[in-house]
């Protein structure tokens, strides 16, 4: 007994002396690997591909990222996380950012003690079902099986609809995306709950994706982003500022076919300064004039990202929607880089 | 007069702590005790400070807070707006009936399996020894997610039943989906009621304790009338046939009882997206309370072999002698000395299958680790905490478990003179 309670105060002394070292920045640096928390796989978002290279629109963020920092869009370490471990991998220095379509709430904020940087896709919660079910509303849905991944706020929302509504429901609880898939595909439950997004880029895998529909109702607010722990500031601002980046550049028309003759010199300030040759932002998080342009340069700005990976003429088909540019009324404001 | 000199009184020197023999065990046991603390001191109060580094002192405070999430098998009443110790407790409740479920399973196949693996016909002997090498040699946890991906792929959805795709068993009393299995239960439609314990905490349903005394105590009065008969034969030789009584007293009075009460069975049915009514034991749960016992009875086996290997085998020799058949000997000579050997491994299997039962999420079966070292943790953020209380409830559970058996083993072992 004496020995489990060592080895128990072992791990968690080990997780403790993970979480306190300061400096990320200077770790990264000499580790020469970022290392990047993300989903154990949703197509779109975060994947491995067919010859095991991780792609999707959160690993697009953390190779903008490794670019800024290291220089090397391909100097990351991707650590696959479920909703459950995701926080413990981040809290505990295993993973220096988390980019796995992670909803920003207070408590995680808070009482988590995380940092989150932005956010890099406005989400709601949905519903999923087979058409043939006839269903065509989520408050239709009162004694339905409902298959969901544990350890998101998924799982609240669900709780506090159903509630709301006075519907009542079985939740089987799911500890991946991938098992939710089985399961719901075998018609083990009626239906599946989580981002709307994760249900368009789920549904896209499917065999039959035409038999499926997702429910017009939206039950939540699911701001995602990419998140680091609290107490590093230096690290939380050059985190903010590279999606920051590849916003603005959308806004200012950079582009990864563009920006090398943008970076010669341009008369527009803003560009300037972002790409380095006006000014020195990069030298006031430790980094050089050239982060930017080279955070941009790994896979283009945002509407390149987003179009590549999620947008409608890829599998997962989503509309820009809420993530377009505020000037083409969508809710994406970059803060001016000045 | 004769003076006699003592030896010379040796006082006891500092030096001798290492260099006489008999200081020194002690000398370095303690310098090695002191070693151990402080590095147990070390790694707690480097917690503590890193923890408060990150600003997260120790707090089980959240444990009563709402904890906002369903959990679909909960013995007890539950909803979403109860605090995260209920959410802990029917967690442990749900651990604590897989294990319980687990163990009798295991144990019925493991002695079965373990008996057979001795039999003089081949093919049962060598089926039995597929078995146990094919379950102890692949990990839990593969036989867990197989199970389950067996129930969720073979079996009928719900909706296949209204389509007639697929039919109850039973006279329409019995269901198996994808869902798990729909069985019916047991209601009274004069029934005595619940009564609420602790202050509300869960209600206990009077028809079942009335049911079980009433059993109980036919049970006894059964063992009175056999006892007797058994002193009629020891006195006069002849044994009166009791056996009618017997069955009379244990099952008429609770037939009885149920009768009064209005006991009767209600199947589920299909109503919306599921099976309503009836008793609900989902799939997560039998897959797991199978696979479980499946994987455990193959050690099971092992030993129950192992212990009647360990009985001589004059003591079969003589029970035949003694004109005893076959089944008998097994019963009344071989099984009891073997129990001895069987029992102390037999213990540690079950803290194994109760500790195995934390594998649960991986079919989303809502165990404590599910729960409170699950969702709640995640919800919540306190780690140290959750892990704490999860390992200190594991603790409590084997060392109970332990101590039931070691006092069951106490109890059959040889009594030595």
């Amino acid at each position: 007994m004496k020995k489990h309670l060592l080895l128990g105060a072992l791990a968690v002394a080990g997780l403790a002396a993970g979480a306190a070292s300061g400096a990320t920045l200077d770790d990264v640096k000499a580790r020469g690997k970022l290392k990047c928390g993300v989903t154990t796989g949703l197509v779109g978002f975060a994947a491995p591909d067919a010859n095991g290279n991780w792609a999707g629109f959160d690993v697009s963020y953390c190779r903008a990222l490794a670019a800024a920092v290291l220089g090397d869009q391909n100097a990351i370490e991707f650590v696959p996380t479920t909703g459950k471990t995701r926080f413990t991998a981040l809290a505990s220095g295993e993973v220096d950012v988390l980019a796995r379509n992670t909803t920003w709430t207070f408590s995680r904020d808070v009482d988590l003690k995380f940092e989150f940087v932005g956010i890099n896709y406005y989400d709601g919660q949905g519903f999923m079902v087979p058409k043939s079910l006839g269903v065509s509303s989520a408050k239709e849905l009162d004694g339905a099986t409902v298959c969901i991944q544990t350890g998101t706020t998924t799982e609240l929302n669900l709780a506090d609809f159903f509630r709301s509504n006075n519907m009542d429901y079985e939740p089987v609880p799911i500890e991946t995306n991938a098992e939710a898939q089985q399961q719901f595909l075998a018609g083990a439950c009626d239906v599946y709950t989580t981002d709307a997004s994760g249900l368009a880029a789920t549904r896209a895998t499917f065999e039959n994706p035409g038999d499926y529909v997702i429910l017009p109702e939206i039950i939540s607010k699911e701001p995602l982003g990419p998140l680091v722990r609290h107490g590093d500031q230096e690290w939380g601002d050059i985190a903010r500022w590279t999606l920051n980046a590849l916003i603005s550049a959308e806004e200012l028309g950079i582009t990864s076919a563009n920006i090398d003759e943008l970076a010669k010199g341009t008369n527009n300030p803003e560009i300037n300064r972002i790409l380095g040759t006006e000014g020195d932002l990069g030298g006031m998080f430790r980094l050089d004039k050239q982060w930017a342009y080279r955070a941009i340069k790994a896979g283009g700005n945002y509407g390149e990202l987003f179009e590549k990976h999620i947008g409608e003429s890829t599998p997962v088909g989503l509309a820009r929607g809420l993530n377009a540019q505020w000037k083409d009324g969508g809710l994406l404001y970059s803060p001016p880089f000045r | 007069m004769t003076v006699t000199t003592d030896p010379p009184k040796e006082s006891f020197r500092l030096g001798m702590l290492i260099y006489d023999t008999r200081y020194r065990a002690m000398t370095i046991q303690v310098v090695a005790m002191f070693g151990f603390m402080l590095l147990l001191g070390w790694l707690v109060s480097n917690t503590i400070r890193n923890l408060d580094a990150l600003g997260k002192g120790i707090d089980f405070g959240f444990l009563w807070e709402p904890a906002g999430y369903d959990i679909n098998q909960h013995l007890i009443e539950y909803n979403s707006q109860m605090p995260h110790i209920r959410a802990a407790a029917i967690g442990l409740m749900n651990t604590l009936l897989v294990a319980f479920m687990g163990c009798v399973l295991a144990t019925i196949l493991g002695v079965v399996i373990g008996v057979l693996r001795l039999s003089r016909n081949w093919l049962v002997a060598k089926l039995m020894t597929v078995y146990v090498e094919g379950f102890r040699n692949v990990p839990v946890l593969l036989w867990i997610v197989f199970f389950m991906a067996i129930l969720i792929e073979t079996l009928p959805a719900p909706r296949d039943f209204r389509s007639g795709e697929a039919t109850m068993f039973l006279g329409d009393m019995v269901a198996f989906t994808n869902r798990g299995f729909y069985i019916p239960e047991p209601k009274f439609t004069a029934g005595l009621g619940d009564v609420s314990v602790f202050n509300g905490a869960f209600a206990v349903s009077l028809d079942l304790i009335a049911f079980l005394l009433t059993l109980g105590a036919g049970i006894l009065i059964a063992r009175l009338v056999k006892l007797r008969a058994d002193r009629i034969q020891e006195a006069t030789g002849d044994r009166p046939t009791t056996w009618y009584l017997e069955l009379g007293f244990v099952f008429l009075p609770a037939i009885v009882l149920l009768w009064v009460l209005g006991f009767y069975l209600e199947p589920p049915a299909l109503k919306g997206f599921n099976f309503k009514g009836g008793i609900h034991m989902r799939n997560s749960l039998i897959a797991l309370w199978l696979a479980l016992s499946f994987y455990t009875a193959a050690f099971i086996a092992e030993i129950v072999r192992g212990g009647i290997l360990a009985v001589p085998k004059g003591q079969t020799e003589a029970s035949y002698a003694l004109g005893l058949r076959p089944n008998l000997t097994m019963r009344l000579v071989i099984l009891p000395q073997a129990l001895r050997v069987i029992i102390p491994p037999l213990i540690s299997n079950y803290l194994n299958l109760t500790k195995n039962s934390s594998l649960a999420i991986a079919v989303g079966y809502m165990d404590i680790t599910g729960t409170l070292g699950g969702i709640t943790l995640n919800q919540t953020g306190r780690e140290l905490e959750c892990i704490l209380l999860l390992m200190l409830c594991y603790l409590t559970i084997s060392l109970l478990i332990s101590a039931v058996m070691n006092w069951y083993n106490s109890h059959v072992k040889l009594v030595e003179r």
